[in-house]
């Protein structure tokens, strides 16, 4: 049979997702155990009860300057900056998008600026942000809204005018006003796409919210990572960039299923 | 005065005529059924009609005022394809269409309000053989289930004319029939005056009570956008079968041919 048209079963599909992690593990397992032996006190590749201890000193004891559990403090401020940088950013671009893709007259000025405005690297004008802003955690937030507003706009905008003309004069038939055809159609159909374009945009939001904190920071998973660094702490590393893509790996997830819970209508294609 | 009166109007996009010369006055309560060749401006005269567009010369008057130069609820439409709302389901679709005219600032109604509007859109769907989908979205529903969603959405805002553009163009033959008769039976509760464009000339002369014939008149070979359709032939259906039957027999082959002459043959037994 042809390589095409072979399919796994269930339990193969399962062994098969695995297999490249075992592999992974195995080859680093490998590879740190080698090290260690040579050298017991190497730090590029610390072996699991090395970085097992970095958890449970990090997650699960005071720190004895600040009294905090550094792990979760540190995950609670990356998230809060997340989770308003990726709100702020949110509303701004379904506004700007709506605008733009719906009202002509609002398009003619909003569409070139959106398009202008996402072709800026966000973080080149990171430093302006620095000075703007200060080094506080409006800059932060700022740097996350400016990185994705443009872009999410865009695409919403995009979706608007692929909403077909037949919907909008319909609703115009049935007597809705621009702000109520806004309302009743097509926000409700913008927002399904909202939470596609945010599980694409969630890569680059956690890219600007660690650079802004591996610069100025006092807390945040970024600020950890860069801070420890300097020691050449990879046992600390190591686990917080799991900690990182397991965080980033439940926020797409979540945004899925929110996605088939809110709009069961989108999964299965148009009208 | 004409409920409706067509004056003289032209359709131009840049120097491309599409529709030159429309004169055409219209009782309330006709079902004017529109045939023509593919091309020729039979959307485009429904888009004048529903406010999509403004002619580029001429006056479409209702009741002797112009017609209102936006799309309102005076006027209900449905489409061949993309005209219910994608993101309601079946009762919503309907009940929307109570709620936009009197909700201006939410375009949604609440409580008892809400409660009697979905009542009202629910008698509708029942009239319209959708009384088992009433939760379902239309992507879920047959396409003729989806026109006939369309249909009472267009009817539920009691608009004084309705524009069917091939509503049933895409529908299977059988499917077809029943849709054909439950637009007749709406058509006379209602009175409504109706505009329906359609492929299928069996539908036309079947359905309407006058058949209106797109057609260009003139042509210039080197120039074949130099001028537009008008309406050449304008045949009342329900006085006279016989004359009726040999007014669309004297058709011009070329027309007849443009209008799918196939289903004329299937459904001559009339
Ligand atoms: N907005 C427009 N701009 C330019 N040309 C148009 C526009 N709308 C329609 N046309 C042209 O007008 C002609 C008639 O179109 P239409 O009314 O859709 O025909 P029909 O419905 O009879 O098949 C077509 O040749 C089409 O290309
Ligand atoms: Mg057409």
């Amino acid at each position: 049979m042809r390589f095409i048209n072979r399919h796994p079963g269930l339990g193969g599909r399962l062994l098969l997702a695995l297999l490249p992690l075992i592999l992974l593990a195995l080859i680093y397992g490998t590879a740190s155990t080698l090290r260690l032996a040579d050298n017991p006190d190497d730090r590029l590749l610390p072996s699991l009860p090395q970085m097992a201890d970095a958890v449970v000193r990090l997650g699960f004891t005071e720190d004895k300057r600040t009294g905090e559990y550094l792990l979760w403090s540190d995950t609670l401020a990356s998230l809060e900056r997340l989770g308003l940088g990726l709100s702020i950013a949110s509303l701004a671009g379904l506004a700007l998008g709506t605008a733009a893709g719906v009202f002509p007259l609002l398009g003619a000025s909003l569409s070139p600026l959106l398009a202008i405005a996402s072709m800026v690297p966000p973080l080149a004008i990171l430093p302006i942000l620095f000075i703007v802003f200060g080094l506080d955690e409006l800059s932060k937030i700022m740097l996350i809204v400016i990185g994705l507003t443009p872009v999410l706009a865009r695409d919403l905008e995009q979706r608007a005018r692929e909403i077909p003309q037949e919907v909008l004069i319909k609703a115009q038939t049935l007597g809705a006003t621009s702000w109520t055809l806004v309302l009743r159609v097509i926000l409700p159909q913008l927002l399904a796409r909202l939470l596609v374009s945010l599980r694409l945009m969630l890569g680059s939001a956690w890219l600007f919210l660690i650079s802004a904190e591996a610069i100025s920071a006092t807390a945040g998973l970024g600020y950890r990572i860069f801070l420890v660094r300097r020691y050449m702490a990879m046992d600390v590393i190591l686990p917080y960039v799991v900690w990182i893509t397991l965080l980033a790996w439940a926020m797409d997830w979540g945004l899925r299923r929110l996605h088939r819970y809110w709009f069961p209508w989108s999964e299965g294609g148009r009208a | 005065m004409s409920f409706i009166e067509i004056r003289n109007v032209w359709q131009a996009y840049g120097d491309h005529v599409v529709l030159e010369r429309l004169k055409l006055t219209v009782e309330e309560g006709q079902l004017c059924t529109l045939v023509g060749a593919s091309g020729c401006g039979k959307s485009t005269f429904l888009r004048l009609l529903l406010g999509q567009e403004r002619p580029s010369k001429g006056q479409l008057l209702l009741q002797g005022k112009p017609f209102p130069a936006e799309p309102d609820a005076s006027r209900g439409v449905v489409f061949q394809r993309y005209s219910v709302f994608p993101h309601l389901t079946v009762l919503d679709n309907v009940t929307i269409g109570l709620e936009l005219p009197r909700a201006h600032l939410t375009g949604r109604l609440w409580g008892s309000a809400k409660r009697r509007a979905r009542e009202e859109a629910a008698q509708m769907l029942e009239k319209v053989g959708l009384g088992a989908a009433f939760h379902q979205y239309p992507s879920q529903l047959s396409g003729g289930m989806q026109q006939r969603l369309a249909i009472a959405q267009a009817l539920i805002a009691r608009p004084r004319v309705l524009l069917l553009d091939e509503p049933f163009g895409a529908l299977d033959p059988g499917i077809r029939k029943d849709m054909h008769a439950l637009l007749l039976e709406l058509w006379r509760e209602s009175g409504l005056t109706v505009f329906m464009v359609t492929h299928d000339l069996y539908e036309g002369f079947h359905l309407g009570t006058r058949l209106l014939v797109f057609d260009k008149v003139r042509i210039d070979p080197q120039a074949p956008q130099a001028y537009g359709a008008r309406i050449t032939y304008d045949i009342p259906l329900n006085s006279d079968r016989r004359q009726t039957r040999e007014a669309i027999a004297a058709l011009p082959p070329h027309v007849l041919d443009a209008i799918n002459p196939v289903s004329q043959e299937n459904h001559d037994e009339r």
